[in-house]
């Protein structure tokens, strides 16, 4: 399909961004949390595809490619937000990414139900959603590009203009608040283990 | 292993990416550390919560308004 598009074919190239506009667009909204920018995001990374369709070198998946485009577009508006144009996202974060400290585990408990249970609910969504939202930006940007996109490391990096230690840091960091987050309300309080007189450390 | 250095090592442990003999430590760690192995367990369904989770939808209107800018787009560029 994209050999037939870059070929000229406007079809083939509707086609793509019918199988592809869902997945950039949630991205855009989901980092962004503002409807209008996600549109916008999603428009221009569209564009952009389709004018540069014939340096697409198929080194990644198409929709690797996408969402690395769409990740340019979304950090412009970022920036712009924060008034940093010329500064990189890393240098507008405070350097205490790098230390050794990672938050402890708070409220550890078995969950009630499965994923593949809980995924049929309806109400999952949102709780989500907000979780996710909790997040600071720049441990929002990773988690969403490594754990729901499914990018690697090195992607994730590149995307964001991080290196790929920094990536790791705030990756785990994510994981662990969100982890944190969910088990308070997923967790069987009756399974909940007391911190003490196991100290966890 | 402590706990504290099990979490460092979290990201690898989980992704499969960490190195064999860390892995025994790792492993070795968590059969005497039920609060250690919760926690691994949380993470893996947070992961896996959040992987098969819905995409939005993209509003109609602004469906239509894409498809109809790309379609201009592409005849711009096509002439």
């Amino acid at each position: 399909m994209v050999q037939r598009a870059i070929a000229g074919d406007l079809d083939a190239f509707e086609t793509l961004t019918s199988r592809h506009e869902q997945r950039v667009y949630s991205l855009a909204k989901r980092m962004l949390r503002h409807e209008q920018d996600a549109e916008d995001v999603t428009q221009t990374t569209f564009l952009s595809a389709l004018e540069h369709l014939n340096s697409f070198r198929g080194e990644a998946s198409f929709s690797t490619w996408l969402l690395r485009i769409a990740t340019h577009a979304a950090l412009k508006i970022i920036r712009k937000r924060k008034g940093l144009d010329l500064v990189s996202l890393e240098e507008a974060t405070e350097p205490s990414d790098n230390s050794d400290k990672v938050p402890h585990p708070e409220y550890i408990a078995d969950w009630r139900q499965s994923p593949e249970e809980l995924v049929e609910k309806h109400e999952i969504q949102q709780l989500l959603d907000e979780a996710l939202d909790r997040l600071d930006e720049k441990h929002r940007l990773v988690f969403l590009l490594r754990d729901v996109e499914g990018l690697s490391i090195k992607e994730t990096a590149e995307s964001l203009g991080l290196t790929e230690s920094n990536t790791k840091v705030r990756l785990l960091r994510a994981r662990l608040q969100l982890r944190e987050e969910l088990t308070r309300t997923l967790g069987d309080p009756a399974t909940q283990l007391a911190r003490s007189p196991h100290r966890h450390d | 292993m402590k706990c504290q250095e099990l979490l460092k090592m979290l990201n690898e442990y989980v992704d499969g990416t960490v190195d064999p003999a860390i892995c025994e430590e790792f492993e070795k760690h968590m059969a005497g550390c039920n609060p250690c192995q919760v926690v691994v367990d949380n993470i893996r369904k947070t992961i896996t919560l959040y992987k098969s989770g819905q995409p939005y939808e993209l509003p109609v209107d602004f469906k239509q308004k894409l498809h109809a800018v790309l379609r201009q787009k592409w005849k711009e560029s096509h002439m």
